[in-house]
């Protein structure tokens, strides 16, 4: 793990670097707002006027402290803190909106993918499993922002029943605390329910294939033999094996999930991290873009570390090892 | 089993997967409407006609007019080029890189394994729409930036197939035979193995394209990846964005085309897979 947050921020440091010349040139070029006094902030941030290994050395010990600089944009506040502001409540801070957009959205793909996958698999070929193949051909293939588009327009503005936008409506803070919470899930429910949705494919079908795999096994026929019902023999022995693999899925999926944020918090105003990036990206935020691009990757590095600990509670095997 | 007699298997099970042909229907249209744009394209794609601004589907424009008055239906055809062109550029990109990194890795083994499977884990762990925004922050939104910067980011994948059938294909008697013959490392990967090793590459490839065609456009609705006025499915939705509440066309037509040839490329894919795997046959009378 460590080598590999090595050559996270090897790479994010070479991404610097991508832009031709010194990125203070381009800065100046593509975004007049950036005053000369910005630009040797950004030099002296980056150490630009010392050799390369010594400028990645340098910049690798502010990263340790969660350093990442002064945004770039009017407010100069410290990159760490525009992501994770802890003069708000933790609602409101952008890290934690999208973890939480995420976290709720995988959750509720377990719940649904996972008897999706396995009723496909024990019954297969039948006309269930042929619709929901098809449903999750049509989940990979749907843009994520276009099916977000198809349904603002149906829910919000031709039926009325969700807001276009935004995380809380105006009179949030006059609302009660029943209000708040059914505020915010009005709010949450169109970009949850299409995270959900184009996350679910994946995982449904991977359910299903690791479930026919299992049900070959011959201890399933051996349970099957020693008279147990076909519902215990599913559940209690198959599944539990054909879950193993889903783990491990899980974790490879953050990346896409994270990834996947960007798009939806743009669309739906949502203040999270996805949004604050694009917004960055947008004005040439160098230190902000930089700042999200570790920080979300160290996320993915913990949560693949979690499926490994998650699969070594689950799998006595590898523990035995 | 001579090899004729494996391509015609190929094909007739290719033949019986009604959603594997209909892949391969939709990919090929996609094909002649790009091919065929200027001459199919009703209008100029990028003709301005300030009398007929934002017209729903009509008998004159059978999708419609944006907020420029411009024919959407030309405009989609045009922008199928584009969607093409960047599918198969990354591809590309992407499917050399894995390709030769994935043989290094398979073949050399040690260190340079080692290195290279590390190298693939750290661009795993970055949420790689992420990583491509970043990039783009740095170099600029342009088409072909976008195409390198969606090829450098997506051929892990080929990588740790190609590796893996090196592994498997690297102490064959053939590959001993010609490396005691004195045959060159570069010949052997090449022209040896990497031959009996295509089959999953391709596939991977066709699926590469779907997902390549779906990072393009939500790049270019973002306004981060194909600019305006060169038409994308991609920035013809930004459009579609900025006028929901009137005019639903721009939304609904280009995302439709989205959804077909992202589907397309993924039946085609998933369907040469089940054709080619061996394993699938075994029940089959031959």
């Amino acid at each position: 793990m460590i080598p590999t947050l090595f050559g996270i921020t090897l790479i994010s440091f070479f991404i610097i670097h991508l832009a031709p010349g010194k990125p203070t040139d381009i800065l100046a070029d593509f975004n007049p707002k950036i005053t000369p006094e910005a630009r040797e902030r950004l030099e002296k941030m980056y150490n630009l006027d010392k050799p390369i290994i010594v400028q990645y050395v340098l910049w690798l010990k502010k990263i340790v402290k969660f350093d990442f600089g002064e945004s770039f944009s009017s407010d100069r506040r410290p990159v760490m803190q525009k992501i994770w502001d802890k003069n708000q409540p933790l609602l409101d801070r952008r890290l934690f909106i999208t973890f939480m957009l995420n976290f709720i959205s995988m959750m509720i793909i377990l719940i649904i993918a996972i008897p999706i996958g396995v009723t496909s698999a024990t019954h297969q070929n039948s006309l269930y499993d042929k619709i929901s193949t098809t449903t999750v051909f049509i989940g990979f293939a749907i843009p994520s922002f276009w099916l977000a588009l198809l349904l603002m327009m149906l829910f919000s503005i031709h039926l009325g029943w969700f807001p276009i936008s935004g995380l809380k409506s105006m009179n949030y803070d006059s609302l009660s605390l029943l209000g708040k919470i059914l505020d915010r899930i009005s709010h949450l429910i169109l970009p949850v329910f299409i995270m959900s949705f184009t996350g679910l494919a994946g995982d449904s079908r991977y359910m299903r294939s690791s479930m026919l795999e299992v049900i070959r096994q011959d201890y399933v026929t051996v349970a099957r033999a020693k008279g147990l019902s076909e519902k215990i023999v599913i559940y209690k022995h198959a599944l539990r094996n054909a879950l193993l693999p889903i783990i491990t899925l899980l974790g490879l999926s953050i990346p896409g999930l994270i990834g996947g944020s960007v798009i939806l918090e743009t669309i739906f105003g949502i203040p999270g991290m996805g949004q604050l990036l694009f917004m960055s990206v947008m004005t040439r935020d160098y230190p902000m873009v930089m700042g999200i691009l570790t920080i979300s990757a160290i996320l993915t590095l913990m949560g693949n570390l979690l499926a490994d600990i998650g699969y070594m509670v689950a799998d006595p095997r590898i523990r035995a090892k | 089993m001579g090899k004729d007699k494996l391509r015609s298997l190929f094909w007739k099970r290719f033949r019986k997967n009604r959603l594997a042909v209909s892949g391969g229907i939709i990919v090929l249209t996609l094909f002649c409407i790009a091919a065929f744009a200027p001459i199919i394209s009703p209008y100029n794609q990028n003709d301005i006609d300030r009398k007929h601004i934002l017209e729903p589907p009509g008998l004159k424009h059978p999708l419609g007019t944006d907020d420029l008055g411009r024919d959407l239906l030309s405009r989609m055809i045009w922008g199928s080029q584009i969607s093409l062109a960047v599918g198969f550029v990354a591809v590309g990109i992407a499917t050399f890189l894995g390709m030769i990194l994935g043989a290094f890795s398979g073949y050399y083994g040690g260190w340079t394994d080692r290195i290279i499977m590390r190298f693939i884990d750290v661009m795993l762990s970055i949420p790689t729409f992420f990583l491509i925004l970043a990039v783009i922050a740095f170099v600029g939104p342009s088409i072909w930036n976008i195409m390198i910067v969606i090829g450098i980011t997506s051929w892990m994948g080929v990588a740790r197939l190609v590796r893996a059938e090196f592994l498997s294909l690297k102490e064959r008697e053939y590959v001993l035979a010609a490396k005691a013959l004195g045959v060159s490392d570069v010949r052997i990967i090449f022209m040896h193995i990497m031959i009996n090793g295509l089959a999953p590459v391709l596939i991977s490839a066709v699926l590469g394209v779907a997902s390549a065609v779906l990072v393009e456009s939500a790049l270019s609705f973002l306004g981060l990846g194909v600019q305006p006025p060169t038409p994308s499915w991609g920035n013809i939705l930004t459009l579609g964005k900025d006028n929901i509440e009137i005019a639903w066309w721009l939304s609904v037509f280009p995302g439709l085309a989205i959804l077909i040839t992202v589907l397309g490329y993924n039946l085609l894919g998933e369907g040469i897979r089940d054709s080619i795997d061996p394993r699938l046959w075994e029940t089959e009378r031959y």
